[in-house]
């Protein structure tokens, strides 16, 4: 594993970057990364945002690999291959903080209360930080931060607090999600493990809470490139329940000689109600699943197709206020083309508000002049207006196999195996 | 005829493996990939293949016994081979990252099971990654004890992260070990005792035991002596540091 992060390391000009998008939990703003472009519309003053930040423009300088909100709405970051963590503020869109990693950053999360960021790097070390008070001060604080946990070399897929910020989850590419109690001193550590919730058998790529008004305290869901959906439990680390999502999806007759066919890419909880978008690699369009709390059981309830278009998402994103889902589709990075960064804005509207049946109210892809800030939202937040579709299909695949490269482990036949073992140079260490 | 049935694997006066026909090289980078099967859960562990005395496959034997001592890089599981007869009850477990090494082991305990019938049912071992599959293996405050014994030192300062004692792996330990569980570590290496003390006296969740109960426990006297590892030490006349802690509820 040493050696392949090296290897990474050195082919790192070839990687693409997914678009990622994230959506203000009052949907007063919505944002897409690709590359290092970091991109706001402001949908109440229906305008783009330009970002305020000291350090100049970009404001990143290598790949954003992960951007949220707050769940009050109050902050917003942004972290990837440049080592910094940025705290933006969320009303005046100046970056109030910068964090400094020592590696590439995987995830990020901001703890409810607002006073706690965590991100992981690409070694298995989740990193938390103290948050400036809002009205501090004008200047930029720089923040350091203090190792919390770790996954001993695996890369962290995933970083989700629970509700209550009791807990902070985080997930591997080694099948694993740890929740660990978020101890009263975060600077210290967080050295008290609650559970492992064990179950996926690929790596898992996405978690999400499910939270109502009768279950507060939320149930766990994860999405994994054994394309299911699980459901857990997290005080006991309990699976309640599987969804085989892939299957459902059509994928069924796969030979199983394509391993990435149906990886989950992610999933988002719609927020306030007990559905859940999942990103498929190779569907165009989401699987709804639902999942019913009393009973802890999770179900297909549909699949939503964008007909024409060769629209995959690469990211999920969704506010409380709208019941509607939010989709990107694009890569950084995309050799061979005229848009080497394309990126293609998708909204999916009518999710009712914790309705147990769904199917119902047809949840409907949006016309682009009927979304949200409309025409103009597109063209600040793909970057163009339009982009040749063919594009869309090209970045999907080059998505894919970043993803597998990144992430499914190696198989390598014997005589390349002894291969590695006679030239790597670890031989070396002298007792 | 007679030749081909003779293994030569195995010793002729002593019916148990021998010993040089399962070297490996002396060290293992417990960072590659692995390729070897992994339980996806401790429920998936299959007991029956380990202690088929304790849990017939056939279901019919209802044992709700649960592995309570790991051994982490047992090595040739000479320390393994001591508890056993020690503890009989008590179902073990080493895991080692080495298949050759592993093999050994298999085949020293089930050529002790056929030499000592009804004895050497409660060990067994397997090749695993434990810097990366202990969840895997054992539930939360499943063990009451886990050994570490003269494990491999990892010099540079870059390969500490490599040392099976670490402030992060430690979280791991304290997860699968109950409260009151020990935890035993031994090496001949000084600066790797001194880290390993430290790291468990730094954790909030360890506490060291006392002079008095070390006195009284019979497994600390087997540290120094019943591995291989601590034989080739004793013989040669080298010291040895050993860190021995308890695991406690944090206090806050
Ligand atoms: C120096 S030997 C000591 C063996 C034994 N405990 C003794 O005292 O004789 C260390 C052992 O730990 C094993 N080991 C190292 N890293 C390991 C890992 N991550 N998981 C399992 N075993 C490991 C090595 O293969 C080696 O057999």
């Amino acid at each position: 594993m040493d050696n392949q992060i090296e290897e990474r390391e050195n082919n790192r000009d070839i990687e693409v970057t997914p678009a990622l998008i994230a959506v203000h939990p009052d949907q007063s703003f919505v944002s897409v990364a690709v590359g290092s472009d970091l991109r706001v519309y402001d949908l109440l003053g229906d305008c783009a945002v330009s970002l305020l930040d000291a350090s100049g423009s970009p404001s990143h300088k290598d790949s954003i690999r992960a951007i949220r909100y707050g769940a009050n709405g109050k902050l917003f970051v942004s972290a990837g291959d440049d080592k910094v963590v940025k705290i933006w503020s969320a009303d005046t869109w100046r970056c109030i903080s910068s964090v400094c990693s020592e590696k590439r950053v995987s995830a990020v999360a901001i703890r409810n209360d607002g006073r706690h960021v965590c991100f992981a790097d690409k070694f298995g070390v989740v990193w938390v930080a103290d948050l400036p008070e809002l009205d501090e001060s004008e200047a930029v604080v720089d923040k350091k931060a203090a190792p919390l946990l770790a996954h001993y070399c695996s890369i962290i897929t995933s970083l989700e607090f629970s509700p209550d910020g009791q807990f902070v989850i985080s997930a591997d590419r080694d099948f694993k999600i740890r929740v660990t109690v978020f101890p009263k001193k975060p600077l210290e550590g967080a050295h008290e493990i609650q559970s492992f919730c064990l179950g996926h058998t690929e790596f898992v790529s996405c978690l999400d809470f499910v939270c109502t008004v009768n279950y507060p305290q939320g149930f766990l869901v994860s999405g994994s490139g054994d394309s299911t959906v699980r459901l857990w439990d997290i005080t006991s680390g309990s699976l309640l329940d599987t969804c085989e999502v892939g299957a459902k999806a059509g994928h069924l007759e796969s030979d199983g000689s394509d391993e990435g066919y149906s990886t989950v890419t992610d999933l988002c909880v719609i927020l306030d109600s007990t559905l859940v978008a999942v990103a498929i690699q190779s569907l165009q369009g989401i699987v709804v699943v639902s999942c019913n709390l009393p009973a802890q059981s999770l179900s297909v309830a549909k699949v939503v197709s964008i007909a024409g278009e060769n629209f995959i998402p690469t990211s999920l994103g969704s506010s409380s206020s709208s019941g509607s889902l939010w989709m990107v589709t694009g890569a950084s990075n995309l050799p061979g083309f005229d848009y080497p960064s394309p990126s293609r804005v998708k909204v999916i509207s009518g999710f009712k508000k914790s309705s147990p049946e769904p199917v119902e109210h047809e949840p409907n892809v949006m016309e682009d002049d009927d979304i949200p800030g409309g025409m103009k939202l597109l063209e600040k937040l793909q970057g163009s207006a339009s982009i040749e579709e063919k594009v869309f299909l090209a970045a999907a695949e080059a998505v894919k196999t970043a993803m597998r490269n990144l992430l499914i482990k190696k198989q390598y036949p014997v005589e390349k195996r002894e291969f590695r073992k006679r030239t790597r140079n670890d031989k070396k260490i002298k007792q | 005829m007679l030749e081909k049935e003779t293994n030569p694997t195995i010793s002729k006066s002593t019916g148990l493996p021998r010993k040089r026909f399962y070297r490996a090289r002396a060290h293992s980078n417990p960072l590659s990939d692995s390729h070897f099967p992994i339980p996806v859960s401790p429920s998936h562990v299959d007991y029956s293949v380990h202690y088929p005395i304790f849990f017939a496959s056939d279901g019919q034997v209802n044992c709700s016994k649960k592995i309570q001592f790991a051994d982490v890089g047992c090595g040739f599981g000479g320390l393994l081979i001591s508890l056993s007869t020690l503890f009989p009850e008590t179902l073990m477990i080493g895991m080692e990252l080495r298949d050759k090494v592993t093999e050994y082991v298999k085949e020293r305990i089930s050529a002790l099971r056929v030499t000592n019938p009804g004895q050497y049912e409660n060990v067994s071992v397997v090749r695993t990654n434990s810097m990366k599959y202990i969840p895997n293996y054992f539930e939360k405050g499943q063990l009451t004890k886990m050994f570490f014994l003269f494990p491999d030192p990892h010099f540079k300062e870059k390969n500490h992260r490599r040392r099976v004692i670490s402030p992060q792996l430690l979280d791991e330990y304290a997860y699968v070990l109950g409260v009151g569980g020990i935890i035993y570590t031994i090496t001949d290496v000084e600066e790797l005792g001194d880290w390993m003390k430290s790291c468990l006296e730094n954790h909030p969740m360890f506490e060291p035991v006392t002079e008095e109960q070390l006195e009284a426990d019979p497994v600390v006297k087997l540290l120094s002596s019943a591995t291989e590892e601590g034989q080739k030490v004793a013989r040669n006349g080298g010291q040895t540091f050993q860190a021995v802690f308890r695991r406690i509820v944090p206090t806050s």
